[in-house]
């Protein structure tokens, strides 16, 4: 596996002359989703593959360790051992790719994984004041390290949006810095809440300011944001990701999160990262993607092909 | 380990496609097109009149599936005796069809829309298979624009007695179209045809005529009336049949520049209407100030689209410097990606080539280009099996090679860069085509100043090869004219309601001797000799020689000769100039000298400075009125009247200097897409004799205020009248170059104007012979025409004389596409 991005100093000149243009962009998602279908076992086996790049969430108020228990067993087996058996998969070990919580809920995480068998299992945990960002600094340096000490080795972080919109892109990144050292070992995701920057040009900019602060992942949204995981804005994060792996030799993953619903886009989403980044993206050290029903419809998919029929919900453990 | 169980091997399995993460096939099924095809037994025959039509004893042509070999069925190659049957069939049905009420018209548009919708994947499959596009391309941009013709121009049906006041349909339309998008286009000639009340034969290209089959059934079963469309199948010279049958009065044709040109010559003088969309080496241009990774996939869809197989293909990369060595290797990686297959398999990006003749054109040009020390980049992984080519990218040319001067048709872009904005313009008009072209670049000002200065007819911002109904498509230059699409496309299947057909029976023509040879020298007597009088004192008026005027001044003819110019007593009235071919060069050389400044003068300045001339020449209406009548032997009061009704067309043509620049189409782009009434640029126009001021100024005046400049050969036998206006010019402020007066013998003149591959349009109102001249010399660099096969018109008649036509020749139409948003969120 390929060295951990470990950023570098802030260079403003990157920044200068970013323009993109949402139409072109616009286009290119549309025709990319034109020209890339997979079918029939192909399709199960993206599937699978896409199952396994999940950080499988729940980020609800009324979490308690009831659910948050009951979503760390789906992690651990996603699809129904019947169904991985008659596709011959059921010794693959297919997981999430990690499970994704508030913070106050990973230890319930890893005590819930560690009763399935599951501990090598990543617990992911939004910290810095999540999904807003809206609370000091201090506050939200304290939350990583919380999260880190309890046990998770994945931190989704949140930009300060408020400095991003008034251009103050080294204030973003000197947060973001800071951010990375609470980390430590654990990896970090920077999410851009693209729907709250008002332009692509401001989303491809976040995204290199965020690589450069030594981002593992940088992710689109919250999931709380008007707009969130949409094609286009994927497609200038991948490609600010290209440019910056071809600036430093580093590889940054990518994590949309926030409306993949259907089975059906995760093959896309695949296809996306495919086309854009190549095979290596494909895997979850460098891609995820943040849902909660998506597995469901994985699932009912496989059903499909594994049965020729169209399950009924009640037929598949619920998360 | 999983690698020592043997179904684990398997490379189709679950387990390996799960460590590969490759696409698998994905085919779109054939079975709908594989139905129709066996309901024919797959062998097809014309569709004439409702029916099928196999005539005994024709040879037979197999159309193929370009991506796999497979003959998909038997065609037939037609003859005369088709033709005149399809003809005939489409004169009988015009009868009723061009009285036919525009809403019944558009009712029937409208259904065969949506018999086409109803059918949209037999069409979309069937098209990938007998060319060899993508299907994707075929479900998502080839079948859609022909639904969406329909509709739109059911609306042009419904709306035409409205919209198209003062204009009547043609008769018969013979379409000849290409096999790149063999559906698509004949959609393009067929709509407006029908719309306007015309019917059609269409002849589809021979590797791909099953689409054209597939809709005339269609349509029929959409409840068209039999004999309105009618497709007749056959080769090139079959297609020649079509074109020069006498009843057919309409030719409308996309394909090559040089079967255009061989259209153009043998269709000269027979009084046919012709529209022309050629070939194309458009450029795309990418400056450093644009999105460089939405420019490289909007490469993709410029030149990769349709495999390069599009007239309009953006083919010649034009890429500033500082950003060339970026650009390219950025479409190198983005070629790692890029799929080449077979055309029903929905996970890629190019299909095959539409037949080995092709294939092989391509590989020749490529060849060359290596030889000459170019660099081609080809990705790896194109299909052995079948006529696929790879995706090639060329770099390490000059405008010198072939490759960036020609159309190549097929995958290959060629890459050049430039410095500035003004090299950009100069590269991209460095060709003898002008079908389209893409501007990249984030600033708009930038983007709209070269979208005007880019001489093409469809100039797109940020995007290329966007196409839809409300916008006409179609080129300058040797890339042709006429427009489909769009109300500007209307005008190539309608003519002035005043105008019957004209059917000039002219002989053959000795195309080298026309016009080559002057009348003898001027005669030395016979002059009618005025003397006036003053104080008592008879004295001889001063002798007036009128001279030439160009370039704002008053000129000696090349050669001195001078022309007599006779009263009606067969006296000799005064003496013009005899110009020649320098004359004309000369005079060429100056109108496009003033062009430019011309064009971008304000309208409102070119206004002012028209009804400046109408003003001055009242002052002198008395005077002018007499040399009128002085030459033709009228009244004064018919030389009154000219000078009036001259007067009231400088007013009729000044108010349209500020009133005829284009419009907003309304397309489906969200954003904008502009259509500008461009000058069609320097314009050679030979006047009639009838009214020698009037038909000068009918001409003149609609060239000029739409920023053409012209050279303009007066009446010959009365060119006085013109030359009275010089004088007129120079008092109202006109700048010297843009009208250029030569006088002298008009179709000695009118040879050297026609052959003057830098004159972009002819006008000519003369002999049906000199007509005939003009249609079929315009053909080697694909000039636009005007001329009235030898008939006179009543110029002193609104309609006649100042009716639309005029504006239509005196512009040329081009789209420019803008898409907008920056908004995607909060």
């Amino acid at each position: 596996m390929a060295a951990r991005n470990p950023g570098q100093e802030f260079d403003a000149t990157w920044l200068e002359g970013v323009s993109i243009n949402l139409p072109a962009v616009k286009r290119r998602a549309e025709s990319l989703a034109a020209k890339r279908t997979v079918k029939k076992q192909w399709q199960a086996a993206w599937l699978l593959k896409a199952v396994t790049c999940i950080d499988l969430t729940t980020l609800a108020g009324d979490d308690t360790v009831t659910n948050v228990e009951r979503l760390c067993y789906k992690a651990k087996y996603p699809i129904r051992q019947d169904l991985m058996k008659a596709i011959k998969m059921h010794d693959k070990d297919i997981t999430t790719g990690a499970v994704c919580v508030y913070a106050s809920r990973v230890a319930d995480c890893v005590r819930a994984l560690k009763k399935v068998g599951g501990s090598h299992i990543p617990i992911a945990s939004v910290a810095t004041g999540f999904p807003t960002g809206q609370v000091p600094l201090k506050t939200r340096l304290e939350e990583i390290r919380l999260a880190v000490d309890d046990g998770a080795s994945e931190i989704d972080i949140v930009i300060n949006r408020a400095y991003a919109l008034s251009g103050n892109w080294k204030g973003v990144y000197d947060e973001v810095r800071l951010m990375r050292e609470a980390c430590g070992e654990a990896h970090m995701k920077t999410i851009l809440a693209t729907g709250e920057l008002g332009s692509m040009t401001n989303v491809y900019k976040a995204s290199l300011v965020c690589m450069m602060a030594g981002a593992d992942f940088i992710k689109t949204s919250t999931g709380k944001e008007g707009v969130n995981a949409t094609i286009p804005v994927a497609l200038v994060m991948v490609r600010a990701i290209r440019e910056y792996y071809h600036k430093t030799g580093y590889k940054v993953g990518f994590k949309p999160a926030g409306g993949i619903r259907s089975a059906k886009d995760a093959c896309l989403w695949l296809a996306l990262m495919k086309e854009e980044l190549g095979d290596e993206w494909l895997q979850p050290h460098l891609f995820r993607i943040g849902a909660s029903s998506l597995l469901t419809d994985i699932e009912r998919q496989i059903f499909h092909f594994v049965t020729g029929r169209y399950a009924a919900a009640h037929e598949l453990p619920m998360a | 380990m999983a690698a020592t169980q043997p179904s684990q091997k398997d490379p189709n399995s679950i387990a390996e496609i799960f460590k590969k993460m490759d696409y698998g096939p994905a085919p779109e099924a054939d079975n709908v097109v594989q139905a129709w095809l066996q309901d024919h037994k797959r062998s097809f025959g014309h569709f004439i009149d409702n029916k099928w039509v196999i005539p005994e004893g024709r040879k037979t042509y197999e159309t193929k599936n370009p991506s796999t070999g497979e003959v998909l069925a038997s065609t037939i190659q037609g003859e005369k005796a088709d033709v005149d049957l399809a003809v005939a069939s489409a004169c009988k049905a015009y009868e009723t069809w061009s009285k036919t009420p525009g809403h019944v018209r558009a009712r029937h548009l409208y259904s065969i829309a949506r018999h086409v919708q109803k059918h949209m994947r037999l069409f979309s499959v069937l098209e990938s298979m007998d060319n060899g596009k993508p299907f994707r391309e075929t479900r998502d941009a080839d079948i859609p624009t022909v639904v969406r013709h329909f509709y739109h121009h059911a609306g042009w049906a419904q709306l035409m007695d409205m919209e198209m006041r003062g204009w009547k349909s043609v008769g018969v339309v013979g379409g000849i179209v290409p096999w790149n998008f063999p559906l698509m286009l004949l959609t393009w000639k067929v709509a407006p045809a029908l719309a306007m009340g015309n019917t059609v034969v269409l002849k589809p290209a021979t590797y791909t005529r099953l689409s054209a089959l597939l809709l005339a059934e269609v349509c029929a079963e959409a409840g068209l009336p039999p004999g309105v469309f009618n497709v007749v199948t056959g080769n090139g010279a079959f297609g020649s049949l079509l074109a020069c049958h006498p009843d057919v009065d309409k030719v409308a044709f996309t394909g090559s520049t040089q079967v255009g040109q061989t259209l153009r010559r043998v269709l000269a003088g027979t009084g046919k209407k012709l529209s022309l969309e050629l070939g194309g080496k458009s450029p795309v241009v990418v400056f450093e100030s644009s999105d460089l990774d939405s420019a490289v996939e909007g490469i993709v869809d410029a030149i990769w689209f349709n495999q390069g197989q599009v007239c309009s293909a953006g083919s010649k990369l034009l890429v500033q410097e500082p950003v060339m060595e970026e650009l390219v290797n950025k479409l190198k990686e983005r070629l790692t990606h890029f799929r080449v297959g077979n055309s029903l398999q929905k996970n890629i990006d190019m299909g095959a080539l539409v037949d080995q003749s092709q294939y092989r054109t391509v590989v020749e040009y490529v060849e060359e280009a290596r030889r000459e020390g170019a660099e081609v980049y080809q990705p790896s992984g194109v299909p052995q099996v079948g006529c696929f080519y790879p995706p090639t990218l060329i770099t390490n040319v000059q405008t010198v090679s072939r490759v960036v001067q020609e159309e190549i048709f097929g995958p290959v872009l060629v890459v050049l860069p430039f410095r500035t904005a003004k090299e950009a313009i100069a590269l991209a008009n460095n060709t003898n085509y002008g079908l389209g072209g893409s501007v990249w670049t984030e600033k708009i000002s930038l983007a709209l100043e070269m979208a005007l200065n880019i001489k093409a007819g469809t100039v797109w911002v940020n995007c290329h090869n966007m196409f839809d109904a409300a916008a006409g498509f179609g080129g300058y230059k040797e890339s042709g004219y006429g427009r489909d699409g769009g109300k500007e496309g209307l005008f190539e299947y309608t003519r002035p309601a005043w105008e019957e057909r004209a059917r000039p029976e002219v002989g053959d023509i000795d195309y080298k001797t026309f016009g080559a040879t002057l009348a003898a020298r001027p005669t030395i007597t016979n002059n009618s000799s005025t003397d006036i009088t003053t104080d008592g004192v008879t004295l001889p008026s001063i002798d007036r020689t009128y001279k030439m005027y160009y370039g704002g001044a008053q000129k000696r003819p090349d050669a001195p000769y001078a022309r007599p110019v006779m009263g009606p007593n067969g006296k000799v009235l005064a003496h013009v100039g005899e110009g020649n071919r320098k004359d004309i060069r000369n005079a060429v050389e100056v109108a496009h000298k003033a062009a430019p400044g011309w064009g971008k003068r304000a309208a409102h300045n070119r206004a002012q400075i028209v009804y400046y001339m109408a003003e001055n020449l009242e002052l002198r209406r008395q005077e002018v009125a007499q040399r009128i009548c002085s030459m033709t032997g009228q009244k004064l009061e018919a030389g009154l009247q000219e000078v009036d009704l001259a007067i009231q067309r400088l007013f009729h043509w000044g108010a349209y200097c500020d009133k005829y620049g284009g419009t907003v189409q309304e397309t489906t782009l969200y954003g904008c897409t502009v259509k500008i009434h461009e000058p069609v640029g320097v314009i050679g126009i030979a006047c009639p004799d009838e009214y020698p001021l009037l038909g000068f100024v009918s001409l003149f005046a609609p060239a000029v205020i739409r920023g053409n400049c012209i050279v303009i050969l007066p009446s010959e036998k009365y060119p006085l009248s013109a030359l009275d206006l010089y004088q007129v010019f120079d008092t109202s402020d006109l700048p010297g170059g843009v009208v250029n007066i030569i006088t002298g013998d008009r179709d000695h003149l009118t040879k050297y104007l026609t052959e003057h591959q830098d004159i972009q349009s002819v006008w000519y109102f003369g002999s049906a012979e000199g007509s005939k001249f003009v249609e079929y010399t315009s053909a080697v660099n694909v000039k636009r025409t005007w001329v009235n096969y030898g008939l006179s018109r009543n110029w002193a008649d609104r309609e006649q004389g100042q009716g639309e036509e005029f504006l239509y020749h005196a512009i040329q139409c081009k789209n420019i596409w803008i898409p907008m948003g920056d908004i995607f969120a909060n």
